[in-house]
């Protein structure tokens, strides 16, 4: 029937176009917008339950015209709010700054929220025409959102950014069509396709093309005269532009010693979204000239060990590669997640590199790190966790959901169960100040250290450190007496300093490259003795070891820090907090502030319409959806974070965990009639026990599963993925449309009400969810969504006898 | 007049004092139709600034980070139009202890950041400085009104000239600006007593190490634009050996940040 076509394509594109936003704003920007992008999405959705309060009596009547412009507002509207957004001089850098760019942000949140608007008003006066057929509309709904979600990702490989946006435009326009020919207009519906053509072409490249921010490292770059991009890949693992800049070059090096005057030979610089620039070096095959690779901090591993077999965890563009190569590691296993950077190197700079992946001792992986550690049966010498700046390059989006499946105890774990005897896992990362992810790198391996038995984990590790980078090296056995020796001459030659190892002496510490005290010392001391609970319950960050519970390396920020900062009176006061994390908690405020006001305004004008609904319905209503509003974005949320981490492979998780969600909720909801019929009483409460009993199953079994099956091809992971989330999904599919069935039976002016605050909910949801994973991890989210529902099923029950 | 005054300081030969002060009273007088005017404009909120600055330094100081300011380095930053160096629609801001973006991805440093990167160059009068990134020119203004000469690179060839042509009408004379790549210094102008690098570095390169007087002093503030973690401080002693300190953050921002 062409109604549910239309209604499925719809939301076919506006899920697209989510997961497309996500895309566009992380390389405007930087990825930490994934949350917000999903909390405005839901905002659209939340106000179009309230805009339909006041029109939908003169909607109905007209339904197909109705549906058709609203959603050939959203094919407009979905190219020409991102164009204005694009035209807004928002600086997230700013925006502790500068009020107005906090303006900008809210401007930025409410312009994109409007298409999103558009497509939710178009399926919702479904709902509110066809009150008999709510599954049925629920489900063309969340399967068209289903095969979206999944079929961007496909599109993002193909197309640039800019064309996908076409597309989905393009598919705004087709629903109206659709519509239209099911009313048996077909002459509008073609006209609507004519017109469609020019709608989606007729935008200029340049306006759609996302513009890097000023001060991304690209942009940067570029304002360095004769440097110019040669070479762009576009990707759902981000966008990897090549830059030469033959006049100044450039000298990638982290953490180069200060007592050295040897630089890198010529190099292409690769950034990804703009951002974190990897080095490809020229390699001719003499590696005299590659001597500068002695001289970093991550050269201390290969001064330790002879020759050794290496893994090279997140290649990128082969410097960490090019090292292994230049110490005469006897076999060198590369591991990059993202294919077309790979093809870069290997075939667009194939000479320029030297072939340094084809290389006889090199073989390389395209594979996510984590995973391929645990499927392998190998064991190295040598595990080297490249500087997460080239690796972020590799992993692209993995800092959007702030996850990082590389840093926790459980990975740490997996990689020294990896090693050769006497081998070491080296970890190479920058050094801030006051230091926060030294400290928790530190934290972590000890933690790993302890977890596979070491007794004495003080003897298992190395800390070294330059004015801007740190080296860590952790081994299952004890380091020699040797090796110590030769990491002291090692860090002496190049004005290094140790900042831990086994038998080291205050003064040992803190001599070339110093902090106003021996801090990195002092919190290795702590870290490794009895104080370890007090110095992390204490530290003015959240230093705690990241688990798979609770993957966020990055996420420093302490709300106990707030109170400190409140309590600085007058003008000033230190912040502590990342641009991206406050953009973050604004970004949870605007919602707040939005959704109430959304929730509000009905509210108000149902009383004035003396509706026949009693106060205590519409109390018990919007409680209802407000509840399950909650509870499923903050399992949808939750399973979003914990599958990136199982699946290694950002977009792609967000991708299939909402497409999941979305299919067998709609499959769900697709019986809630035959549900209602079958438990008339108690449907909702058999569905919310059926949710609760799969998730508290979920809280043990799915570690286990994850264990299991870590080192599957992603292909097979992403359908046990979707297998793992369908039982559960096909649940929760159910307390929505019959809580919606219900209210229209008794109390039918509250429907789109329902619908609102439930959008609003989960608009607020969406972003607090992300915000409570990071802070209480996966099983406690989880738990409390569990509650939610329980509650709602209480409060449901209590109704029902009631009446 | 800033120049001139600190330079009347160090002469004592009799007719370089007469054509000195020739030469001074001749560039004010050039000066005085568009600088008095916009100095009177202005001149509180310099004021302003500068109490802004000494009360942060009073806050955040301790350790290797001063809690008092070099008098004379507040002193410069008085007399320094802040305002030439910020663009046109943000000069209303330009007294606000905040970064302002100049263009380019660039940014002119907050004021607290400026006097405690030029305090901490612990300079000698009349002494030889090399700045890196020299950005709209205001870092070089400071160091020149104090009476240093400043020789400042930038590698964005319109950041460069507008710097060059900023300052020459101001009259800071003793501030060279040349446009190119940072990485190898000015070699005939070294040895440097003082070396700033606010381009972004993620390494320190070995030509400025080198000249660097033994005993000088470098500078490099860490982080992304706008949000400056904290400085690196490289000094240089005699045996050669470098020793890098890393100063507490200085990210500062005003909470009220309507102002």
């Amino acid at each position: 029937m062409p109604l549910f076509a239309a209604v499925s394509l719809l939301s076919l594109a506006a899920i697209a176009y989510e997961i497309l936003l996500t895309r566009l704003l992380a390389i405007a920007f930087w990825p930490h917008y994934v949350y917000i992008v999903i909390s405005l999405a839901l905002l659209g959705y939340g106000a179009s339950g309230t805009f339909l309060v006041f029109a939908k009596r003169r909607l109905t009547p007209r339904f197909g015209t109705s549906f058709a412009v609203f959603a050939v507002l959203f094919g407009v509207t979905g190219i020409g709010c991102y164009v204005l957004v694009q035209r807004l001089p928002f600086n997230p850098l700013e925006v502790i700054w500068d009020w107005r760019q906090q303006v900008y942000l809210a401007v930025m949140y409410l312009t994109l929220a409007v298409p999103f608007f558009a497509a939710a008003s178009a399926i919702a006066l479904g709902f509110a025409v066809w009150p008999g057929r709510i599954g049925a509309i629920y489900h063309a709904d969340l399967t068209g959102a289903g095969v979206g979600a999944l079929g961007i990702v496909a599109t993002m490989f193909a197309l640039p950014p800019e064309d996908c946006l076409r597309v989905i435009a393009a598919g705004g326009f087709g629903a109206a069509a659709l519509a239209m020919s099911g009313e048996g207009r077909r002459w509008v519906a073609l006209g609507i396709i004519v017109l469609a053509v020019p709608a989606t072409l007729a935008w200029p490249v340049a306006w759609l093309a996302p513009m890097p921010s000023p001060y991304k490292g690209l942009s940067l770059a570029l304002t360095v005269p004769e440097a110019r991009v040669i070479a762009e890949r576009s990707g759902p693992l981000g966008r990897l532009s090549v830059i030469e800049s033959p006049k100044v070059p450039l000298r990638i090096a982290p953490g180069l010693s200060l007592a050295t005057t040897l630089a890198p030979p010529e190099q292409l610089g690769v950034f990804t979204d703009g951002d974190g620039v990897a080095a490809i070096t020229r390699y001719t095959g003499d590696l005299a000239p590659l001597g500068y690779l002695d001289r970093q901090t991550s050269a201390l591993p290969y001064h330790l060990l002879d020759r050794p077999a290496t893994l090279v965890l997140g290649a990128g563009g082969g410097g960490d590669v090019l090292q292994a190569l230049h110490h005469g590691a006897s076999r060198i296993d590369a591991v990059e997640l993202n294919p077309q950077l790979v093809e870069l190197v290997r075939r667009d700079f194939a000479d320029f590199s030297g072939h340094i992946y084809d290389h006889p001792t090199v073989a390389l992986h395209v594979a996510d790190a984590r995973g391929f550690v645990e499927a392998s049966q190998r064991r190295w010498d040598l595990i080297n966790l490249a500087l997460l700046d080239s690796f972020a390059t590799s992993a692209a989006g993995m800092q959007a959901l702030s996850e990082s499946p590389i840093y926790t105890i459980e990975a740490f774990q997996a990689y020294l169960d990896h090693l050769a005897p006497n081998g070491m896992l080296a970890i190479t990362r920058w050094l801030g100040n006051p230091p926060r992810d030294t400290f928790k790198l530190f934290g972590t391996a000890s933690a790993a250290l302890v977890a596979n038995g070491a007794t004495s984990p003080a003897e298992h590790l190395v800390l070294l450190h330059s004015w801007n980078t740190v080296t860590l090296l952790v081994k299952n056995a004890p380091f020699s007496r040797d090796q110590i020796a030769a990491a002291r001459a090692f860090a002496g030659e190049r004005q290094f300093d140790l900042a831990w190892f086994a038998g080291i002496r205050a003064d040992d510490a803190n001599r070339f490259n110093r902090m106003a005290k021996p801090t990195l010392y002092d919190a290795a001391v702590a870290l490794l003795g009895p104080a370890r609970s007090t110095f992390i319950a204490n530290y003015r960050f959240d230093i705690r070891p990241a688990t798979d519970d609770r993957p966020f390396f990055f996420r420093f920020f302490r709300w106990g820090l707030l109170p400190q900062l409140a309590t600085m009176q007058g003008q000033a006061g230190f912040v502590f907090v990342d641009a991206g994390y406050l953009v973050l908690i604004l970004a949870l405020f605007q919602a707040v502030v939005a959704s109430v006001v959304l929730i509000l305004l009905p509210l108000l004008w149902l009383r004035q319409d003396g509706q026949r609904a009693a106060p205590s319905d519409r109390v018990s209503v919007a409680l209802y959806f407000l509840l399950i509003g909650f509870a499923f974005l903050f399992i949808e949320i939750a399973f979003i974070q914990r599958f990136s981490l199982f699946l290694g492979h950002p977009l792609t998780a967000i991708a299939v965990t909402l497409a999941g969600f979305l299919v067998f909720a709609g499959l769900g909801s697709g019986v809630s009639k035959r549900a209602a019929a079958r438990w008339p009483r108690a449907a909702i409460l058999v569905a919310v026990a059926a949710i609760v009993a799969i998730g508290a199953g979920y809280v043990g079994l799915l570690p286990l599963v994850f264990d299991a099956l870590m080192g599957w091809p992603l292909a097979a992971k992403c359908v046990a993925t979707v297998g793992l989330i369908a039982p559960l999904g096909f649940a929760m599919g159910l307390p929505f449309p019959l809580g919606l069935s219900r209210v229209a039976e008794r109390t039918p002016a509250l429907l789109p009400w329902a619908w609102g605050i439930n959008g609003c909910a989960s608009v607020v949801a969406a972003v607090m969810a992300s915000l409570l994973a990071m802070h209480i991890g996966f099983t406690a989210v989880l738990a409390i969504a569990l509650g939610l529902y329980a509650a709602a099923a209480l409060l449901s029950g209590r109704t029902q006898s009631a009446t | 007049m800033g120049p001139a005054h600190g330079m009347l300081l160090r002469v004592t030969h009799v007719a370089r004092l007469c054509r000195l002060l020739v030469t001074a009273i001749v560039a004010s007088l050039l000066a005085i139709p568009a600088q008095t005017a916009a100095a009177d404009q202005y001149s509180a909120a310099r004021l302003d600034m500068v109490r802004v600055i000494e009360a942060i330094a009073n806050e955040v100081g301790g350790g290797s980070t001063p809690k008092m300011l070099n008098a004379d380095v507040l002193d410069a930053m008085r007399r320094t139009p802040r305002h030439a160096f910020v663009p046109a629609d943000l000069q209303d801001l330009a007294y606000a202890d905040r970064p302002l973006p100049i263009g380019y991805g660039q940014t002119i440093s907050q004021p607290y950041i400026v006097a405690l990167m030029t305090d901490l160059l612990r300079l000698e009068p009349h002494s030889r400085a090399l700045e890196i990134g020299t950005g709209s020119g205001y870092q070089a203004a400071i160091l020149a009104e104090l009476g240093h000469e400043v020789f400042t690179m930038e590698i964005v060839p319109a950041l460069a000239e507008g710097a060059a042509k900023r300052l020459s009408d101001l009259g800071y004379e003793t501030v060279h600006v040349r446009e190119g790549d940072g990485y190898f210094g000015w070699p005939g102008a070294a040895p440097f007593d003082a070396i700033v690098v606010t381009a972004a570095a993620s390494q320190v390169p070995p030509p400025l190490v080198q000249q660097l007087r033994p005993g000088g002093r470098m500078v490099i503030p860490v982080g992304a634009a706008f949000l400056t973690q904290q400085l690196i401080l490289i000094e240089k002693p005699a045996d050669g050996t470098l020793r890098t300190e890393a100063l507490l953050p200085v990210v500062f921002v005003p909470l009220s940040s309507a102002q």
